[in-house]
């Protein structure tokens, strides 16, 4: 009896959050469902019902398919080189300097900018006449002319991923610090009195504390990157010749330069899907490695 | 228990029904508040927009403007979406191309029974093109544009080249001169970025290719004057002639390039001259030469772009007529006159005025050509589509990626055309 009254009492407090989720994320879900089935526009008209028309216009266009694996391309190693760079510098952060809790903190700072301030100080720093990067590999010898860094499509891809890793890999090293703090030093020294190398102390000794954590921030990066915008539309906005074009920017081109909220909530839906399959995906695993861990 | 939960009820509603007449009074007696939106790039700076709505303000205590800037690449978007999730602007900017579609999906209000008969005869007709569709005015034109070619006269003597070009032809011969003289390696700047002005620029050279965009509202770009136009671009970039950093530059860039002395000649609006030739702001002052931008011979004299815009009054604005004056105060002839070292005047008389052309006269000869001359982009509810199809087609041309031909052809199946 007293199990079902905190039953009823546990949905009772958490009505009114309820309440808001399903104003806030709940009403619009259904709306855009509901809407990618139209050929609404953005402005005027409310559409009438065309199936799964958006759906399959959008999937069979080469202009989806491209910026798909464009997407695929940034979100893949981005994600993997952020994940290597911040495991690295949580492991140095973890050890024992002077000035560490100096470097700590200012390893924060990329991920605590704005994406907007880091992407136009990152198109500063690749600005083809007077940028950092031509000065600097210029007075290193390395190059003999400037370069158009984000106007080649090859190149242009690669400086966004550095930009994003820059800003990111704080996040990755952060949660790994914080990871790495549980390893117990006897297991630690135990390995060491065993004779272990550093190879091999981090593959059987450190990594199994850092793998559930790092699952964590691989699931949040992967995701976040799949969706990204905003680096990407203040860089290069898609170019050149659309070769740095992601999802989320065709979705905006579709819903609001071209207004066709219809395609736009049919294509939005598509990536939302992506996401969640991916998201379980790795929960799957997550579990899987808490239960071998267990 | 109910009694007082009664009394505080009915004390809650004469609490509240005292604060609706609150509100009542003070709207009867507040002044109107209206929100703008501009853009902070190229012509009238953002100080000369503030400067003159302060001027506005002061003569008219009653209207508050707010204003809000954002650059032209949000521009469009900015005021769609306004729009879509229910008004927010009251007054807004809008380029020459996007009256089809505004007008079609109802952004703007239908100006056209407050527009006087000396405003129409006072205003050069060529400006009016920028606001109409379909015979219909949504708006007032305000800023009164087209692309100059702009060249340093110092690199020009110092090559020996003793007029600027009058062709395109001549162009690329003479920017081949000057890179072989070895004075610069790459002599012309152009803004190529996969945005709007690539297609400015495009246009320019469409026109003095005799080409068309559209014919009977189908894409008419991947043939004759169109295809010679991204031609001539693939050949200017291919030869070395361009500056390769051209198809990653926007207008402010091609300025700082010219400011700089490492271009030229370069295809800029009218607001680069005076910029350019403000020592504080330039290395290049006092060496800028501007002049329509060239033709080609046996097809046209000189080329232009219809790069205007005009200020109109959104359709969920609530103040319609308060927003018709702030509008009839910022493209009025005197204000237009006071500022006219950013931005030309709308108004044809302008151009006769000392206090306009004065110190200025070199722009306003060229502009008395290339302002007759303008060639508009296609009027079309479906432009955004069709320009950034265009747009990706001129950048894969210039990188290789396709042919001029292909990439065109592509264009024009992908245009929603």
């Amino acid at each position: 009896m007293s199990g079902t009254w905190m039953t009823t009492r546990a949905w009772l407090l958490m009505l009114p959050l309820l309440a808001v989720m399903v104003a806030v994320i709940g009403w619009p879900l259904i709306d855009t469902i509901g809407l990618s089935f139209t050929d609404a526009k953005l402005v005027g008209t409310s559409g009438s019902f065309v199936g799964v028309d958006n759906y399959v216009k959008m999937v069979s266009s080469t202009n989806f398919q491209r910026t798909l694996w464009t997407t695929a391309q940034f979100a893949v190693v981005s994600v993997a080189a952020e994940m290597v760079i911040g495991v690295l510098a949580a492991l140095l952060l973890n050890q024992q300097f002077r000035g560490r809790t100096v470097l700590r903190a200012l390893m924060i700072l990329p991920w605590a900018l704005p994406t907007v301030v880091n992407a136009t100080l990152w198109r500063l720093i690749y600005n083809p006449e007077y940028g950092a990067l031509n000065a600097a590999l210029m007075q290193l010898g390395l190059m003999d002319a400037y370069r158009s860094w984000l106007g080649e499509p090859g190149t242009a891809m690669i400086a966004l991923i550095v930009a994003d890793c820059w800003k990111n890999f704080p996040l990755v090293a952060l949660i790994a610090l914080a990871a790495l703090q549980s390893v117990p030093r006897d297991i630690v020294a135990a390995s060491l009195v065993d004779g272990a190398g550093p190879l091999n102390r981090f593959r059987f000794v450190t990594l199994p504390y850092l793998a559930g954590p790092l699952m964590v921030a691989l699931v949040l990066r992967t995701i976040e990157a799949f969706k990204v915008f905003d680096i990407i539309w203040v860089m290069t906005r898609g170019g050149p010749a659309n070769s740095t074009r992601s999802l989320s920017i065709l979705v905006y081109q579709e819903a609001f330069s071209f207004q066709r909220a219809g395609s736009g909530a049919s294509l939005a839906l598509m990536i939302t899907l992506l996401v969640m399959l991916l998201a379980a995906a790795y929960a799957g695993i997550v579990r899987k490695t808490a239960g071998s861990a267990a | 228990m109910l009694k007082s939960t009664r009394r505080a009820l009915v004390g809650a509603n004469i609490i509240g029904t005292a604060l609706i007449g609150v509100s009542f009074a003070a709207e009867a007696h507040a002044e109107t508040t209206l929100s703008a939106l501009f853009m902070a790039q190229a012509a009238y700076s953002e100080a000369d927009v503030r400067a003159m709505t302060d001027a506005f303000t002061k003569a008219n205590p009653d209207i508050k403007v707010n204003l809000e800037f954002v650059p032209y690449e949000g521009l469009h978007d900015k005021t769609v979406l306004a729009q879509g999730s229910g008004g927010g602007y009251d007054v807004a900017l809008f380029d020459v191309i996007w009256p089809a579609e505004y007008a079609t999906n109802k952004v703007l209000s239908d100006v056209s029974g407050r527009i006087t008969d000396d405003m129409k005869k006072g205003v050069l007709p060529g400006a009016w093109t920028t606001v109409q569709y379909e015979n219909k005015y949504y708006g007032v034109p305000w800023i009164l544009d087209t692309k100059y070619l702009f060249y340093n006269k110092e690199i020009l003597a110092k090559a020996g080249i003793a007029t600027p070009p009058k062709t395109w032809e001549e162009l690329s011969a003479d920017a081949k001169i000057i890179k072989d003289k070895g004075l610069l390696a790459t002599p012309i700047a152009w803004s190529w970025s996969q945005a709007e002005a690539a297609i400015c620029d495009y246009a320019t050279l469409v026109s003095a290719f005799g080409g068309k965009f559209l014919d009977g509202g189908k894409p008419a770009f991947q043939t004759g004057g169109g295809l010679d136009a991204l031609k001539y671009m693939v050949a200017s970039y291919t030869s070395g002639i361009s500056n390769p950093n051209s198809k990653e530059f926007l207008e402010e860039d091609v300025r700082k390039v010219f400011e700089n002395g490492d271009a030229a000649f370069a295809l800029n609006w009218t607001y680069m001259y005076n910029l350019a030739n403000d020592p504080k702001e330039s290395k290049v002052a006092g060496k800028v030469g501007v002049v329509p931008a060239p033709g080609v011979a046996g097809k046209s004299e000189l080329s232009a772009v219809n790069g205007s815009m005009g200020l109109g009054i959104t359709a969920s604005s609530t103040h319609q007529d308060e927003a018709w004056k702030y509008i009839t105060f910022m493209t009025s002839q005197a204000v237009q006159n006071q500022y006219a070292k950013l931005s030309l005047p709308i108004w044809a008389s302008s151009y006769d005025d000392p206090a306009v052309t004065a110190g200025q006269e070199e722009l306003i000869g060229a502009a008395k050509h290339s302002l007759a001359a303008m060639f508009p982009r296609p009027s079309t509810p479906k432009y955004q589509e069709m320009s950034t199809a265009l747009q990706q087609a001129i950048q894969e041309s210039l990188l290789g990626q396709a042919k001029p031909e292909d990439a065109l052809k592509t264009a024009a199946e992908n245009s929603g055309l």
